[in-house]
């Protein structure tokens, strides 16, 4: 699946929710409970993500020509915002992390119903992996 | 007993209770951070830009009279409402924080020596400490703090004990941010007193829930910000006892603070207030200031404490019947505050879904992370009352709690 592909996908979920915030707001959470956990040694201060109430760590491995995203967080609707971040950036080249931007946010209707301080938290998390994408980017050329 | 008191009535005076948020109606409960504004409070700001802006105290136009009048008119009313001798005790500054960072830096920095002890209590605003970490470091001064049991009330046997030779100043809140405990000031003040020790209170929060009369409490010092007394941010008070304000350097420097000024014969200082009101200051945030005064004397603060209580008590019982919820601060003593946890949903997740209910409470750590410590929380979520609150809000309070819930699975 393209990376284009998966950000559809992430839409065509949440459209089956409609006005219905509270089922929306379940299905978040619940993606964040499937997120695959942490390694504990990366909940330090060098992979927190400022910008977000709740704690928010990004962990980021090269491997080959791929970026992998590991990400936590001890709110639950934070984590399941980070989870889709996760399933649409990890495992992508740089190239496809820079070009794509989250436009997911905007059409699943989230800019509308999610308070700003838990979207910044999320475009917070997202900078972090674009910045990492930026500089594997650099190093490369 | 509170048949006098008409609550929608009073909703009324208050324009942004009508409006919606996320497509309901607005449920305003994050008063202890800051309350929302009567109309003629709004009003009053609006009018003096409109109608009468101008410099006070220097010009002598008729504009410069009606503003000097309004922003002098509301140290007048601000007296009567703390039942201070005398206006000239009354000094404005920007909140209760620069209120503390004002005496800290005058009286604190001329009276406290290398050990020195300033005691404050454990469950202070950060606003009632970190003025005073900053002295002691500076003068090698200790800080002594206050403990509290697990329902968030002051040891008073502890601290009479930590009174002594060298304690030389105590700063206590009247009422906590944090957990809505009312602390017996009166009597901290008369325990300090009787070794000669003097004490600020920090009234930021109780100021818009119960009567304060300060010759009453004997307090040496009491600070409060308007925006909590349903005025405009920017403006706070400084009540200082006479003695002490006059025995006090000033601050900062500059015009109005000064009687005459010479680069060879030096500078005389103003008589208090002025000259602890340095510049040109907020006036119409004393205005407005003096008009939330007027809003409140008409309704009357001992209705409103009575009314406010009546929440407090319905508040604190419907919560306890949701399943999960911890109330943090369980003081006998307390007012319209509710911090609490929920099982392990994080307050951060409470906040922001009851916000998508139009729910407004505030989550974290209150600008008061030792208080926290000691509970053995690491955040909470924090719902607090002010005049307007109703049963019904309360009740969609304890709905929105649930919908979180379940929302969990």
């Amino acid at each position: 699946m393209t990376i284009d592909e998966a950000q559809d996908e992430i839409v065509e979920e949440f459209e089956l929710f409609g006005d219905d915030g509270d089922m929306r707001n379940s299905y978040i959470i619940d993606l964040g409970r499937k997120l695959p956990p942490m390694p504990p040694a990366f909940h330090t201060e060098e992979y927190i993500v400022k910008g977000c109430q709740a704690q928010v760590w990004v962990h980021t491995d090269k491997q080959g020509n791929r970026l992998h995203f590991d990400a936590d967080s001890n709110a639950a609707i934070p984590k399941g915002l980070i989870a889709l971040a996760v399933r649409l950036y990890s495992g992508r080249t740089p190239e496809e992390i820079a070009k794509t931007p989250p436009d997911f946010i905007e059409r699943i209707g989230m800019s509308k119903h999610i308070s700003s301080s838990r979207s910044n938290g999320l475009l917070s998390v997202i900078g972090r992996m674009k910045q990492e994408a930026a500089s594997a980017l650099k190093e490369e050329s | 007993m509170t048949d006098a008191y008409d609550v929608q009535a009073i909703r009324a005076d208050f324009p942004i209770l009508s409006r919606e948020v996320n497509d309901k109606p607005l449920v305003y409960l994050d008063n202890a951070a800051t309350t929302q504004k009567p109309q003629t409070v709004i009003d009053a700001v609006t009018e003096y830009y409109r109608d009468y802006n101008a410099n006070i105290h220097r010009s002598t136009h008729l504009l410069s009279e009606l503003a000097t009048r309004g922003y002098e008119g509301a140290r007048v009313k601000i007296k009567n409402f703390l039942n201070a001798a005398d206006a000239h005790e009354i000094i404005y500054t920007r909140n209760a924080t620069e209120s503390i960072n004002l005496v800290a830096q005058t009286w604190g920095r001329q009276n406290i020596k290398e050990g020195d002890e300033i005691i404050v209590s454990e469950m202070e605003h950060h606003c009632n400490i970190i003025p005073w970490q900053m002295l002691c470091a500076e003068k090698g001064a200790r800080l002594r703090v206050i403990p509290i049991n697990d329902a968030g009330e002051l040891l008073m046997d502890e601290y009479a004990a930590l009174l002594s030779d060298r304690t030389k100043f105590v700063g206590i809140c009247h009422m906590s941010n944090a957990l809505g405990t009312v602390n017996p000031v009166k009597d901290v003040i008369a325990l300090a007193h009787a070794r000669g020790i003097p004490v600020l209170v920090d009234a930021a929060q109780s100021i818009y829930h119960m009567p304060i009369d300060v010759q009453e409490l004997d307090a040496d010092f009491l600070v409060f910000s308007g925006h909590k007394l349903y005025g405009p941010t920017g403006i706070g008070v400084l009540y200082g006892k006479r003695s002490f304000l006059e025995a006090m350097p000033p601050w900062q420097g500059g015009g109005d603070m000064i009687e005459t000024v010479s680069f060879t014969e030096g500078t005389t200082y103003n008589e208090i207030p002025y000259k602890f009101e340095a510049g040109t200051p907020h006036i119409e945030g004393a205005i407005g200031l003096g008009v939330a005064i007027d809003y409140l004397t008409n309704l009357g603060m001992d209705k409103i404490a009575a009314y406010e209580h009546e929440m407090t008590a319905y508040g604190t019982e419907a919560l306890s019947a949701v399943p999960g919820l911890r109330m943090v601060g369980m003081a006998r003593n307390k007012a319209s505050v509710f911090s609490f946890t929920m099982g392990d949903i994080h307050p951060y997740d409470i906040g922001s879904l009851l916000d998508e209910q139009g729910i407004a409470i505030r989550t974290g750590q209150h600008c008061a992370h030792p208080v926290l410590q000691r509970l053995g929380v690491s955040a909470t979520a924090r719902a607090s009352l002010a005049l307007y609150n109703t049963r019904e809000e309360i009740d969609t309070l304890v709905m929105g709690l649930a919908r979180v819930r379940k929302m969990f699975g």
